[in-house]
């Protein structure tokens, strides 16, 4: 037993691999959030008056509301005033970097540290990265590449620049402003992000990816993303995030858009592991996020992949407006809470079109104290004839204190639609454990194995380097939480 | 102005009469109970409990209180509550939560209530039965109360009917509390039968002690809107409880319940079965909540519900939902919204059924899982005909008593 409580202990006390911090030159603003401070993200950005307009009036609806508590987490206050709204660790180097050599070599080492291909060397792996560190997009690697195909990968700051008609016609069409607190407070002050535009009949030759760091204290992040994926095109985005390790908490609100025209596919994977703060519960980040995809055009297709380890909270609902006939949804999750961790995910899928289909898979495995919530709602239109959703959500608990909850919620208003939904809580079977044990497998090995094979349904959906990364993660995050 | 508010003037008016006219143990609580009322007011549909049922809206026209006093024919188990065999102090408003406003409204201005009491290790062969009667003829509220003990190894069924027998407005509270004492079981039956003119608004507690077993069947044939809570206290090991229920709707009519299962403690078991049927404009909504507190280990939980939409107006709401604090647990819930099965109705088509028939016959079939698990074989018989009737659209009065024309 007091073997068992010693790895427990070791464990616990393994470090967040990720944590580390970069002694680079960052220029930040000026704690504490006004129009004033509004104006000058703007100008640092050089962004047009209309964009200056569409921040403040978002400013002005987020002062006029209160911070929601509706969700089954405990959002500790937060200090919107004590927060900077702006870092750049890119003030010491050349802005647009044209080659590697112009990026300050402490934020190379970062991403390296990180392991996110941004060297030539690394260019084999084939993904196209943009990296965004604090408020600013670090470098947006495979451009010409892609840019041969017509399609748009880099920065929504450059984006604005270049691309100001097709930015100024799809951003906040899905998210609009006054959607939710978080997303007004992302309108009024979003520094930097991903924008992506595939045109039509357009097979992105390869994964797009963008890596969020945080890294200056007393900062959030608040970056935006907008995908926009025109008629009968393909493509595959992933999202990572780490952050170093903090007392504090540190606020992540951002927003990403995504629109699908007819007959185009659009998979969008995430693997967040931002810090989920230390065994007592101090620190981590408050993943406060509004993902919606607009599925416009008929025959459309978006499917969301997320693998949730980190996050000290994670309170977040990517969800689908399944608008064209004939559109699909997918939606497969693998949260894994730990420690003091508390998230409250799931999705919502709202079908319009007619023939419409969704399904959710949902998995959750809570550990230690946490408390981990499914949260979704289907609702089916009234003119959504044929629509059919599966929703299916299993809980696997694994210790005596923590807590694995599922709130679904169906709303359907069509007498042609079929809604189904299923859930189960467990914990690991003794019996699988057993037969482990027996072959000379340890229980930690074990409980990853098996935790792993629950998960797999969600894992596969994955693109293959991410698959990698999500299954390691899940064993790391899990380590410790059976003796 | 507010709802709330002419109820407030109405207790600051009444509740002197309403004293008088009632007995000390539910006078102790009342100015406590308003009280809580005035502070919460009614539920807006931001409270998560409340969102598919606009209680203000309900509450908002002017009624005649009902103050007319409660008649008991003599019985062997019924009392009122004036005349209570037992204390009842331990058990009136112990259970019932006036954080609800529901709740606390029905406590203020109840100024009757009937006890259901079954001493110790008594076995109750024959049913039951409490018939409500809702006459009037203006718009009327009633605040209904009823209080169920329970004693050690007792065994009852218990119906409580629910009919209209005047085509008037007419509005329900209704608290009932139930406490089963160690070993005891209880059926429970509330069958509404009433008009679209009536609305009701029934909050069920009931508490649970060691060995127990209560089932609890809501069964809603016709109505106006109806809106039903029933909350479960696990309170003692192997404990089971059962919560079935069924409901059509059709017209305009509105039926929403909401359940917690609160397991407190290990080795408990629970199971839930609702079923609705909406056709034309009605809407259904069902929200069931299994809560597994922290050392109810080996909590054994299955919840399900089903939904019938039979017509493009028709809407459903549903929202099961578990919360689970405790690690060796088994539960489960699953949830549909549907079409009929056409295949089915093909088969029957073919053999000369026709359409609507079939249809009928399918929703019957659709109900009867819930049906078949009545145990007392006059009372399932009994609902296998009124549910029929109710598909074919002959059951638009409530027919048993002798008082409707």
């Amino acid at each position: 037993m007091s073997e068992q409580n010693e790895f427990v202990r070791q464990v616990a006390e393994k470090k967040y691999e990720f944590g580390f911090t970069t002694d680079v030159h960052t220029e930040i603003i000026d704690k504490g959030l006004n129009e004033d401070v509004i104006r000058l993200i703007s100008a640092k950005k050089g962004e047009p008056e209309w964009l200056l307009q569409f921040r403040l009036d978002a400013y002005r609806y987020w002062l006029t509301q209160v911070q929601p508590t509706w969700g089954h987490v405990h959002l500790p206050e937060i200090d919107y005033q004590g927060i900077s709204y702006y870092a750049d660790p890119t003030a010491k180097s050349k802005k647009n970097p044209q080659s590697l050599n112009e990026i300050d070599p402490e934020l190379m080492k970062t991403f390296d540290k990180l392991g996110i291909p941004l060297e030539e060397r690394l260019a084999l792996s084939g993904t196209a990265v943009d990296a965004v560190m604090d408020s600013v997009s670090v470098k947006t690697t495979f451009k010409e590449k892609l840019s041969e195909k017509g399609i748009i990968f880099c920065s929504i700051s450059e984006a604005v620049k270049e691309y100001p008609e097709l930015v100024r016609q799809y951003l906040g069409s899905v998210v609009p402003p006054k959607d939710n607190y978080f997303a007004a407070l992302n309108s009024a002050v979003f520094s930097d992000g991903s924008f992506v535009y595939i045109p039509k009949n357009t097979r992105c030759p390869m994964e797009l990816s963008t890596y969020f760091r945080i890294n200056a204290r007393n900062t959030g992040q608040f970056e935006r993303t907008l995908i926009v994926c025109d008629e009968g095109s393909y493509v595959s985005y992933l999202e990572g995030c780490t952050a170093p390790m903090r007392d504090e908490n540190q606020l992540h609100a951002a927003i990403v858009e995504i629109v699908v025209m007819d007959n185009a596919e659009v998979k969008y994977s995430t693997v967040q592991n931002w810090y989920p703060g230390d065994a007592e519960g101090r620190g981590g980040v408050l993943n406060l996020v509004t993902k919606r995809g607009d599925l416009r055009g008929v025959n459309s297709k978006l499917s969301w992949t997320q693998v949730e380890t980190g996050s000290a909270i994670t309170w977040k609902y990517p969800s689908c407006v399944l608008r064209g006939d004939n559109s699909q949804a997918e939606f497969y999750s693998v949260a894994v809470t730990n420690n003091h961790q508390e998230a409250d995910t799931g999705t919502k899928m709202i079908h319009l079109g007619k023939n419409t289909r969704s399904t959710i898979i949902s998995k959750g495995i809570s550990a230690g104290k946490s408390q981990n919530s499914y949260r979704g709602l289907v609702r089916v239109g009234k003119h959504a004839d044929g629509a059919r959703n599966y929703s299916s959500c299993d809980s696997l608990l694994l210790g005596s204190q923590c807590g694995a909850h599922t709130f679904p919620y169906m709303d359907v208003h069509n007498n042609t639609a079929t809604v189904e939904h299923e859930a189960t809580t467990s914990k690991i079977n003794e019996d699988q454990l057993f037969y482990c044990n027996q072959r000379g497998i340890s229980t930690e090995e074990a409980v990853g194995l098996i935790v792993n094979g629950y998960a797999k349904d969600v894992l596969n959906k994955l693109p293959m380097e991410f698959a990698v990364e999500a299954q390691k993660l899940l064993s790391v995050s899990l380590e410790g939480t059976v003796g | 102005m507010k709802s709330e508010q002419q109820y407030i003037e109405l207790y600051h008016e009444a509740s002197s009469v309403i004293k008088e006219r009632s007995c000390p143990v539910m006078n102790v609580v009342r100015d406590e109970a308003f009280e809580a009322f005035r502070q919460v007011g009614f539920p807006s549909k931001k409270v998560e409990r409340y969102k598919y049922t606009d209680v203000d809206a309900a509450f908002a026209p002017n009624y005649g209180i009902s103050l007319s006093p409660l008649t008991v024919k003599p019985s062997a188990y019924i009392y009122n509550m004036k005349d209570a065999p037992i204390d009842v102090t331990p058990y009136y408003h112990q259970v019932a939560d006036c954080s609800d406003a529901i709740t606390a409204l029905n406590t203020a201005l109840v100024h009757d209530a009937l006890l259901v009491y079954v001493p110790k290790n008594t076995r109750v062969a024959d049913l039951i039965v409490v018939d409500n009667w809702l006459r009037g003829t203006a718009a009327t509220m009633m605040n209904r109360r009823i209080l169920v003990v329970m004693e050690q190894g007792s065994e009852a069924t218990l119906i409580i009917n629910d009919h209209a027998a005047d085509k008037q407005r007419f509005l329900v509270t209704q608290v009932m509390e139930v406490y089963c004492h160690d070993n005891a079981r209880l059926d429970l039956y509330e069958i509404e039968e009433t008009t679209p003119l009536c609305s009701r608004f029934s909050n069920v507690y009931i508490r649970e002690g060691r060995d127990c077993s209560v089932k609890h069947n809501s069964i809603t044939l016709f109505n106006g809107q109806t809106r039903n809570l029933c909350d479960v206290y696990l309170q003692g090991e192997n404990s089971e409880v059962t919560l079935n229920g069924c409901a059509i709707g059709s017209g305009h009519q509105r039926i929403d319940n909401n359940t917690l299962i609160r397991h407190e403690v290990p080795n408990c078991q629970s199971n839930e079965l609702y079923k609705y049927v909406v056709d034309d404009q009605s809407v259904g909504a069902f929200a069931g909540k299994i809560l597994v507190e922290k050392d109810a280990q080996k909590t054994v939980s299955q919840e399900t519900n089903a939904n019938l939409c039979a017509s493009p107006d028709g809407r459903m709401y549903t929202q099961p939902m578990l919360e689970i604090y405790a690690d060796d647990v088994k539960c489960a819930h699953g949830s549909t919204v549907g079409v009929m099965d056409e295949t089915a109705l093909f088969y029957m088509r073919q053999r000369g059924i026709p359409e609507a028939e079939a249809r009928t016959l399918l929703k019957n079939a659709f109900m009867g899982q819930v049906i078949d698990q009545i145990k007392n074989e006059s009372l399932r018989q009994r609902l296998y005909v009124k549910v029929e009737k109710r598909f074919r659209g002959e059951l638009d009065k409530c027919e048993d008593c002798r008082l409707c024309k």
